[in-house]
Formats: structure tokens, C-alpha cells, sequence
């Protein structure tokens, strides 16, 4: 029977949400189990309503298994709309504060639901399908494990529900980028351990002798998240069946355990993994080569070990011992080198074929991310000197500084892969809209450009305000002055933010078409152009 | 080049590749973490610090549920704008028994790390359900619902041990008196005195203005009273804590 275990194991599940539903020791939890169940039970009925009695059609072992990552890039697509749509909203919260709607609605919940949603769910996501479209392409296998993947797939969508209807309910750790409390952290080490034995258990059955340098950055994405996830998760429940728990560590070691956690969250979620997307999508739409090989072993080695010192920047001038500042300060900038090793090696991949930059808007979006990608890997090691710190720390420079790295670097390198891999993963000719493309492409930069200067003036205002001082030794202004001067920065924030979100909206409907097997009449874009033509004669000299 | 032919046995290797790359990424962890869980002069000798009463403890829950961190730091740096403003720079004794740690990472309103006895419980509240009414440049949500919620109380000593658990120094006595004690801090007309023995400094009395119930508003407010307000900076050694 088609299902029948899957059925089984779900249906207990579901009985298990029930029970937990009826005993939690508090009220978030209980209706948190609803939820749970609710999903479950839903999926489990799907499941039901196709099951099948036939004996199963047996598997072609030789062909590559693209079902769970067609899924995953519907799933990136729509967790990036709704993830970026909630970051708008937030935006607008901050400029016009009656938006928030108490108590599910307030700032302090959302904001969680908006960096979970765009780096867990559309991060996540992306790095999901992205990483098992690469692991069998440039491994010449077939996924391991049978129906893993499908379990990895879903069980990882069950994670973002859980989490993203837990901070709405209330029910968090308060650590940044990893809120979900313990229940949902033990759930998503189960998918993530799956994860790894889908991925490597994929690359032991290679075909090929040598593993490809993008796996080698998807597989330390993989194996480092897993244990920063674990460490920095570590609690004490109040309850088995309560949504409470207290963490492990208290204070000074917390921090930085968290920052550790968090910066590193942004150095193997954000970076690593999107690196070993660069390395497959970049040359294959190039149609170049990887630029150096030697860099890629240099720049690889060197990025995963220094990364994991930058963590002290998050925690400059505060109760962590200045060593451990120092130490982490130092790190970070050294890391700028392995960073720009990575920059160089993707942009100069494109030597070449530099001419496709005016003809191919995919390229044009991949090569935006890198050099993103530069620029925010310049910034940040910059931002960690203490003297920076001391000024942009606090400010809205901190949020700024993200949001060039994670709209410009992360969002655009992803759309360009989802870009490359929807006609493919469906059979179809070609996208339903290059100039869509084209126009995706200009409102993400333009929106960027204006999310980020916003940012950096006014945090580099707020900065300054904060530490005003007047001829005669008073500090000039009141904190709630300083909140009033951001009004209209915030509103340009949003602004941008809505531009960039536009950009996702045309993306979905592009995808959507491509799917359904549409493609748009339009001009095409510009052709290369074949030779160089010589001037004509009696054309116009300057004098 | 001799070394970087070698690299080929690794590329080779999916179970080289992934210990040696899990072995690179815990070195700096270690060297960096491992210390301040050993090294003594990680946090200041001080006097003053305790643990959190049972109404503090819940009013810091609700802290921590409404994402206060994610607008309000609680951790003042040594500098003299901020020392002018906020109050003494902030050690780390302060936050030790903090499970978990507040310090935040954005102001988009004020540091809180020693908000406790600057305003009066009437401003908490009002400001509370209200930001914008006592603070007209506030772009605060508005916390109303918490006076109309009843703190739960079904068994607040599990609190307090899933903290002993993990290091926080609650003896015997405070954890079998948690829920008399969570309900007589905000009783004005109960014995607050074993309380008070075991929470010294404790702020008491009925904190949302309405003595009918101990509601989510009076356990917040309790909590935002008593930050910063432990430590007795007189007593504190300066050059001794310095690290």
C-alpha cells in the first residue's frame, strides 16, 4: 500500500498533539499542540486521499529524484513573499506604531516571524532544493535514502509552522535568530541530522571521483548548523508538556554562546551554503569555469575557521571581558580575506563571458549578489572594530548592514538559482519571461540601494545624537527626540522594502507561469552582439 | 604545489571532508567560550545580587514572550553619554542568573538596564497601555491586554526549579513558598515579611492598580521596578572587577 507506514507513523503522531493538546501545563502550549495537530492531521487526510492499492511503480535507481525540490522551490518562493511581506510590515510598525495590533500582532512578535521567515523559511528553503538539485547533478547519483528527502522536505516545512505560529502564541527563547523553543529545536535536530544523511549518504554514492567545491560548502552549512543549533539550544523545561524553558547558560556565557550561535548563523546559513550555490549556478549560467580552483581550497578552509571567532563583535564594550572582545574584533577582520577570496573566484568566473552581463538578467542578478556579497563582507569586518562599534552598536547601521548582506547577497543569489533551475526542474524551454526578469532584477537593487543608504544615515544619526554633547557638557538630546528624528527614515525603509518585495511578486507570478508552461510574447532581449563593426567610412571624427 | 595536491585526498574522501571541516569549526568556540565558564574574574565580585522572586520571575517571562529584547537593551556600555543616561555601566554579575540573558542587540527605544525606580508604577502602566499618552514621540505597541490577564499560577515552583536546575541558588524554602510568594508581592494588605527575607529589595504592593487580581500587568511591571536596582554601587570595587 502506497503511504501505509507514513499514515501509521502520522496518525500517531497527530493522536500524540491531541494528548498534548488536552494536558499542557499552559495555555500557549495547548493551543500550540493545535496547531501541531491540525497540520499533521491535514497532511495525514492528504495522504489518505491518495493512497493507493496498486503494487508501486519501481523507481529508474539511475535517474535523479527532482520531486522534493521541485517542491522546495515552490516553497522558497512563497515563504520569500510572505517572509519579505511581513518585513514590511514591521517596517511600517515602526514608522506608524498604531499598526501593531496587540497581542499577536505587536512589533515584538513579528519581527521573529520576519528574519525566521526569510532565513529560515526562504533561506532554508532555497538551500534545501538548491543543495540536493547540485549534490545529484554534480555527483552523478540518484538522492540516498529513498523516501528521506520527501521527510526532510516536509518535516522542515512542519519546523517553520511551528515556529512561526509559536512567536504569534508567545512562545519564545528570546534568542535571536534561534527563538523556537525546545520542543520545536528537538524537532528540527531530528530533520536536520536526516538532512546530513540524505546529503552525504548522497555524496558516498557519487559517481564521480572527486566531490564538487560547492558541496564541500553545503556539507560544513550542513554539519556546522548542527552543532551551533544544538549547543545554543540547550534548556531546561519547566514542563514535558508546557511551551517553557530555561536556557542552560545564564549571562555573560549566554551571550556570547548566542552570539557565537547567531553570527555564525550568518557565516554557514548565510554564507557557506549560499557560497556552494554560487559554485554551481554562477559557472553553469556563465558557461565558464570556476575561476581558481586554488582560491576555492584557500578561501574555503580559511572561511569556515575563522568565521567561528567573529561572534565577540555582537558584544563590544559590554560585560564580556575584554579579551574575548579583542579576540573576536581580530577575527573578524581577517575574515575579510576569505570573504573577497570567495567574491573574486565567483566574479571572475565570468572572464569571458563578461558580454552576457547586457544580454542574460540572471547573470546580471548573480553578479549584483556578489558583489553584494563584497560589500557587506567589507562592511561587516569594518563594523567589528570596537571604535566603529562603539558608534553604529545599537543603532539601525547593525539592521542596515543585514539587509545589504541578505537582500543583496542571500535574495539575489537565490533567485538567480530558482531562476536556472524552474524551466529545468519542469521541462520547460525557457522561463515564461526574461524581461520579468529584467524588471525583478531593477526594483531588488533599486530597493537595496534605497533600503540601505536609508539605514546608514540614520543609524549613523541616531549614533551621533545619542552621544551629543554641548559646550557646556550637557547631552543635548532626549531619547525620545532621537526616536522622532527616525520618523521619515523609517518611512523611506518601507519604501524600499516594498520595492524589493514587488520584485518577489513579479518573481511568483514568473514562476507560476513557467510551471504551468506559459511563455510570454515579448521582444527578446538584447542579442550579443556577433562582431565588432568597423567603423564606417566617413563617419563622424572628433575634432 | 606540493600541499595543494594533497587536497585532492580529501576531495576525495566525503568522511575526511566532513570531520576535518567539523574539527576546523570548533576550534574557535572553545577557545573563546570554554574560558568564561572556568576563568574567575569572568564575573565581578559583587553584593546585592540574588534571585529573581517568583513575580519578577513571571514578569521577566512576559518580557521575554512580548520580544521586549528585540527594542530595548539591557546592558549599558562604559561610556560617558550612555553611563549619563542610563545609569552605572552594567557588569556582569548583574545578568548571572539570567536564563536567559537581556542584554538585546538594537535600541529602538531606551537601554532598561536601570529603569527599575525612575518612574512611578502609575507611569509603567500608563505607559504601558498607552505609550504615546505619556510619551508623545513613542512609536511603543500598546501592552493593554496584559492588565485583563490573570498571571497563571497553577504551579509556579516548577519555575523555580527548572532555574535551580541550571545553577540559579533557589533553596528549598523559596521553592516551596513560589506561588504564596508570587501572589503576596503584589498584595499590599497580606505579611510580605518572608518574602522580603527572601528577596531583599523586593519591590511590594499592588502594581497595576486594580487589587482584585495579580494580573500579567503587575508581574511586568514588578520586574521592570527591580533592574539595575540589586547591585549596591557604593560597596563595588572598581579596579577589582576590572577584567
Amino acid at each position: 500500500m502506497k503511504f501505509g507506514t507514513e499514515i501509521v507513523l502520522l496518525s500517531l503522531f497527530a493522536f500524540a498533539a491531541l494528548v498534548a493538546a488536552g494536558f499542557g501545563v499552559d495555555e500557549p502550549f495547548r493551543q500550540h499542540m493545535w496547531v501541531l495537530f491540525f497540520a499533521v492531521a491535514g497532511f495525514t487526510a492528504i495522504l489518505l486521499r491518495n493512497t493507493e492499492f496498486k503494487p508501486a511503480v519501481p523507481i529508474d535507481p539511475a535517474a535523479f529524484m527532482d520531486g522534493p525540490i521541485r517542491y522546495g522551490a515552490v516553497a522558497t518562493v512563497f515563504w520569500g513573499v510572505v517572509g519579505m511581506l511581513v518585513g514590511v510590515v514591521i517596517a511600517l510598525q515602526l514608522a506608524y506604531p498604531d499598526l501593531s495590533v496587540e497581542p499577536w500582532f505587536n512589533f515584538g512578535r513579528l519581527r521573529p516571524l520576519h528574519t525566521s521567515g526569510v532565513v529560515f523559511a526562504f533561506g532554508g528553503n532555497a538551500l534545501l532544493c538548491t543543495s540536493l538539485y547540485v549534490v545529484q547533478r554534480t555527483c552523478r547519483a540518484r538522492l540516498f535514502g529513498g523516501n528521506l528527502a520527501w521527510f526532510v522536505f516536509w518535516g522542515y516545512q512542519l519546523f517553520i509552522v511551528m515556529a512561526a505560529t509559536g512567536y504569534l502564541l508567545g512562545i519564545t527563547e528570546s534568542r535571536e535568530y534561534a527563538e523556537p523553543e525546545w520542543y520545536v529545536d528537538l524537532w528540527l535536530t531530528m530533520v536536520w541530522v536526516a538532512y546530513l544523511v540524505l546529503f552525504l549518504g548522497t555524496i558516498l554514492k557519487r559517481r564521480e571521483p572527486h566531490i564538487y567545491v560547492a558541496n564541500w560548502f553545503y556539507l560544513s552549512f550542513i554539519v556546522t548548523i548542527a552543532m551551533l543549533h544544538v549547543i545554543n539550544n540547550l534548556s531546561m523545561p519547566v514542563s514535558f508538556v508546557g511551551s517553557k524553558s530555561y536556557s542552560a547558560f545564564s549571562g555573560v556565557q549566554d551571550a556570547l554562546t548566542q552570539w557565537w550561535y547567531g553570527h555564525n548563523a550568518v557565516g554557514f546559513f548565510l554564507t557557506a551554503g549560499f557560497l556552494g550555490m554560487m559554485y554551481y549556478f554562477v559557472p553553469k549560467q556563465a558557461n565558464r569555469p570556476v575561476y581558481s580552483y586554488r582560491l576555492s581550497i584557500i578561501h574555503f578552509w580559511a572561511l569556515i575557521f575563522l568565521y567561528i571567532w567573529a561572534g565577540p563583535h555582537h558584544l563590544h564594550y559590554t560585560a564580556l571581558p575584554d579579551w574575548a572582545q579583542t579576540l573576536g574584533m581580530a577575527f573578524s577582520i581577517m575574515l575579510w580575506m576569505p570573504s573577497w577570496g570567495g567574491m573574486i573566484n565567483g566574479l571572475m568566473t565570468l572572464s569571458g563571458a563578461w558580454d552576457k552581463l547586457r544580454t542574460d538578467p540572471i547573470i546580471r542578478m548573480m553578479v549584483m549578489a556578489i558583489a553584494f556579497y563584497g560589500m557587506s563582507t567589507f562592511e561587516g569586518p569594518m563594523m567589528s572594530i570596537k571604535a566603529v562599534n562603539s558608534l553604529s552598536h545599537y543603532t539601525d547601521w547593525t539592521i542596515g548592514h543585514v539587509h545589504s548582506g541578505a537582500l543583496g547577497w542571500v535574495g539575489m543569489i537565490s533567485f538567480g538559482a530558482i531562476y536556472f533551475m524552474v524551466p529545468k526542474l519542469w521541462n520547460r524551454e525557457r522561463l515564461y519571461s526574461l524581461r520579468l526578469v529584467n524588471w525583478h532584477f531593477w526594483l531588488a537593487t533599486l530597493g537595496i540601494v534605497v533600503y540601505a543608504a536609508v539605514m546608514w544615515v540614520s543609524g549613523v544619526m541616531q549614533g551621533l545624537m545619542w552621544r551629543e554633547y554641548d559646550e557646556q557638557g550637557f547631552l543635548v538630546f532626549s531619547f525620545a527626540e532621537t526616536v522622532a528624528a527616525m520618523h521619515l527614515y523609517y518611512i523611506m525603509r518601507a519604501i524600499g522594502g516594498a520595492m524589493y518585495l514587488s520584485g518577489a511578486l513579479i518573481m511568483a507570478w514568473n514562476v507560476t507561469m513557467t510551471i504551468l508552461g506559459y511563455q510570454r510574447e515579448e521582444k527578446p532581449m538584447p542579442r550579443p552582439i556577433a562582431a565588432v563593426r568597423p567603423a564606417r567610412s566617413g563617419a563622424r571624427k572628433w575634432a | 604545489m606540493g600541499l595543494m595536491d594533497k587536497h585532492a585526498v580529501i576531495e576525495k574522501n566525503a568522511t575526511l571532508l566532513l570531520v576535518g571541516s567539523l574539527l576546523v569549526v570548533t576550534i574557535g568556540g572553545i577557545v573563546e567560550i570554554a574560558p568564561l565558564f572556568y576563568l574567575d574574574n569572568t564575573i565581578e565580585k559583587v553584593e546585592g545580587m540574588r534571585p529573581y522572586s517568583p513575580l519578577e520571575l513571571a514578569g521577566r517571562n512576559i518580557y521575554v514572550r512580548e520580544g521586549c529584547y528585540l527594542c530595548h537593551s539591557q546592558m549599558i556600555r562604559p561610556f560617558r553619554d550612555e553611563v549619563e543616561r542610563y545609569g552605572h555601566y552594567s557588569l556582569a554579575a548583574e545578568s548571572m542568573y539570567d536564563h536567559p540573558f537581556q542584554w538585546g542587540s538594537k535600541r529602538t527605544g531606551p537601554d532598561l538596564a536601570r529603569v527599575g525606580d525612575r518612574y512611578s508604577n502609575g507611569w509603567h502602566v500608563q505607559h504601558l497601555v498607552y505609550p504615546r499618552s505619556v510619551v508623545p514621540e513613542s512609536i511603543m505597541p500598546s501592552y493593554a491586554f496584559l492588565k485583563e490577564m490573570p498571571i497563571e499560577v497553577k504551579d509556579f515552583s516548577t519555575h523555580l526549579i527548572a532555574n535551580s536546575r541550571v545553577g540559579v541558588p533557589y533553596s528549598d524554602d523559596m521553592i516551596a513558598s513560589a506561588n504564596a510568594d508570587l501572589m503576596a508581592q503584589a498584595d499590599p494588605n497580606i505579611d510580605t515579611s518572608g518574602l522580603e527575607a527572601r528577596y531583599p529589595k523586593a519591590k511590594l504592593g499592588d502594581f497595576d492598580g486594580n487589587p482584585q487580581q495579580v494580573s500579567e500587568m503587575d508581574a511586568l511591571v514588578a520586574y521592570l521596578q527591580m533592574l539595575g536596582t540589586l547591585v549596591d554601587f557604593k560597596n563595588y570595587d572598581e579596579a577589582a572587577g576590572y577584567r
